[in-house]
């Protein structure tokens, strides 16, 4: 290169050095910028657990409740609702829970401490809306007639069972997620943390 | 035709104007860029109603920005609770609605404007499908072109989430969590699109500040840039000739007329046509039937609950429908990853659209079977994929045939048409393109 240069090639040089120091400068200033949209502290700091009182609620029924901005549902399962969940393992993509989506005590045939209370968060692991429930057996909320109870999430058609696992083929790529939780006493629930007591 | 410098400077006949301009002129490029972009630009004798588009988009353009200066006056971007447990955002959009003067009629003119805006470029580039605007020497025009559909749809993305309904927020939930597909980096980089782990006050604020002022300011220089580029290269016309070919003494296109007036004149009817129809939305159905603004979005947002059916505006729903269409994992990777890879990949496309095309001729004038059977399918498709966007996944045709699979032999065909593009223009019958335009 150097013996053809037209030009001063000590300038040219000491030019490109310059550009290139500038040229870190400036992409070392983008630094501040696109860490204030990371966020910040105080939604950081904004992840208290939960205490959810459960005594009201009646077998078949579920709750919801915000923990972190999302919803969790609790639902409480009648032995008819767990009956269904051996019945579905072959439609499921992944019936055993083997992904990470549960906490490790979660990691069973039911997804939950005690069989018939279910905790999971209700966002959908495709693109984050909350599923509806469709709890009745058959077509009668629209759903098709050998469908046995779960949930629908509206936006893309993604399935779950009553607990959470999701149906093969379809858009959503994992169970719902089973947030940390523990029981407080039978009636009470903390969700966002399970290592106090536990 | 260029808008150089190199007009020569006015000269003043001595009177207080001339003087004015002489002295203005001499410091800036006034009566130059006058000229070369509006009385000295020659533009086609032939252009018809395809044409009406590109100055109505300006117009669009320019009621937005209007309306959205006069908003921005009343809204509040702020996701907290007031005292009566609406959000604050909402609230505040609501007021703009009942208690501020004509509030109702600057809301209902940006929103409807954000619908006419789709309208006429869709129309825009619908048009140069037609006559072939997007080849040589007019690709950049086109990627310019291209570029401005992006900012758009990121502009009325980040619009819509402003008034904190239920579409707006579970509209971004959606949108925002697709990113999260990307392998590796998807997780971290919603949440830093987010600013938080969910859709909340940090992402209504800063999806704000890009509405009003980042997306905007990127909007306006790529408008410049398409119109310097296209002024550059002249426009092309109905018959796809170039009238640069054949001149006059003086050096102007033989077919070619000065912009202004003959073409401010015409554009200007076209303008009071849409004016028209756009107070008649305006005044009369503002709502577009659900279409233009959602019912559901007349609900606050709540973070707990997702509508039974979310579906995104229309002017999203044919890429929406490429977005669903993708349904299997590939290579390994979720198959929302390929969803988002096919909804971006349906808008990139249409900038290799000047490579793709291998056609001796560029207008649809001229050219063969093929290419009319092909878009009119692609038309036709386009439409199809927009309506079942509309739709819920579990829509079927005549209740009987499911939309689904429909939605995807619609897709494939979406791609298909521009992939095999350079095989089908090359062997496609055309006739010859006459030494000028013709009227």
């Amino acid at each position: 290169m150097s013996n053809e240069c037209k030009v001063d090639c000590g300038r040219r040089r000491l030019v490109v050095a310059t550009a290139a120091v500038g040229g870190v400068g400036a992409i070392a200033a983008l630094v501040p910028f696109l860490s204030s949209m990371l966020p910040s502290e105080r939604a950081k700091a904004a992840g208290a657990p939960v205490e959810v009182e459960i005594g009201t609620l009646e077998p078949g029924q579920m709750m919801t409740v915000e923990w972190r901005g999302k919803p969790v549902w609790i639902i409480s399962r009648t032995p008819q609702m767990l009956e269904t969940l051996p019945k579905l393992n072959d439609s499921m993509a992944d019936p055993k829970s083997e992904k990470n989506m549960q906490p490790d005590y979660c990691r069973n045939e039911v997804r939950s401490i005690k069989p018939e209370i279910m905790v999971a968060v209700g966002i959908c692991t495709h693109l984050g809306c909350s599923p509806s429930a469709k709890f009745k057996p058959g077509a009668d909320e629209g759903m098709d007639s050998n469908w046995l109870g779960g949930f629908l999430c509206p936006c893309h058609g993604s399935t779950f069972d009553f607990a959470g696992r999701v149906f093969k083929n379809k858009p959503a790529p994992d169970n719902l997620e089973v947030p940390p939780h523990m029981y407080l006493s039978d009636k009470r629930i903390l969700i966002g943390e399970d290592k106090k007591g536990a | 035709m260029a808008a150089n410098t190199n007009f020569e400077k006015y000269k003043s006949d001595g009177s207080l104007q001339g003087n004015l301009l002489e002295w203005f002129d001499a410091r800036f490029p006034a009566t130059s860029m006058w000229r070369g972009h509006l009385s000295e630009y020659y533009a086609p004798k032939n252009f018809n109603f395809w044409y009406f588009f590109g100055s109505l988009a300006m117009l669009v353009l320019v009621i937005q920005i209007l309306t959205g200066i006069f908003l921005v006056m009343h809204y509040k971007p702020d996701a907290s609770l007031n005292a009566n447990g609406i959000p604050v955002a909402f609230a505040s959009v609501e007021y703009i609605m009942r208690d501020v003067p004509w509030g109702w009629l600057i809301r209902y003119m940006h929103s409807t404007g954000a619908s006419a805006f789709f309208v006429v470029v869709y129309l825009h580039m619908f048009r140069g499908m037609l006559y072939g605007s997007y080849r040589q020497p007019r690709e950049l025009v086109w990627i310019f072109g291209t570029l401005i559909f992006l900012c758009l749809m990121a502009e009325a993305f980040m619009g819509y989430l402003l008034p904190w309904g239920q579409m707006s927020f579970w509209g971004a939930q959606v949108i925002v969590n697709l990113f999260s597909a990307i392998p590796l980096i998807g997780e971290p980089l919603s949440i830093w699109i987010r600013g938080d782990f969910v859709v909340g006050d940090a992402t209504l604020n800063r999806f704000f500040a890009f509405h009003v002022i980042a997306v905007p300011l990127v909007l306006l220089g790529l408008v410049a840039a398409h119109i310097l580029a296209l002024h550059e290269v002249g426009s092309n016309n109905p018959d796809g000739v170039e009238i640069k070919k054949r001149k006059d003494v003086h050096g102007n296109p033989l077919d070619g007329i000065p912009f202004h007036p003959y073409y401010s004149v015409k554009d200007i009817v076209g303008v009071v046509v849409f004016l028209m129809v756009f107070s008649i939305i305006v005044f009369f159905a503002p709502e577009g039937g659900g279409y233009f603004l959602e019912y559901n979005n007349f609900l606050p947002a709540d973070p707990l609950k997702t509508p039974l059916h979310i579906a995104p505006v229309w002017y999203f729903t044919p890429y929406y429908s490429l977005l669903r269409a993708m349904v299997w994992p590939l290579f390994g990777i979720d198959a929302k990853f390929w969803g988002v890879v096919a909804m971006g990949a349906g808008v990139v496309i249409l900038a290799f659209l000047p490579w793709l095309d291998r056609s001796p001729v560029k207008s649809i004038r001229y050219r063969g079977p093929i290419f009319k059977t092909l878009l009119t399918l692609f038309v036709i498709s386009f439409f199809l994929l927009g309506f079942l966007g509309t739709q819920p996944p579990s829509y079927a045709f005549f209740g009987v045939i499911p939309s689904a699979p429909v939605a995807q032999v619609l897709s494939a065909y979406y791609f298909l048409y521009f992939l095999t593009m350079p095989w089908w223009s090359r062997i496609d019958k055309y006739k010859p393109e006459p030494d000028r335009v013709t009227m």
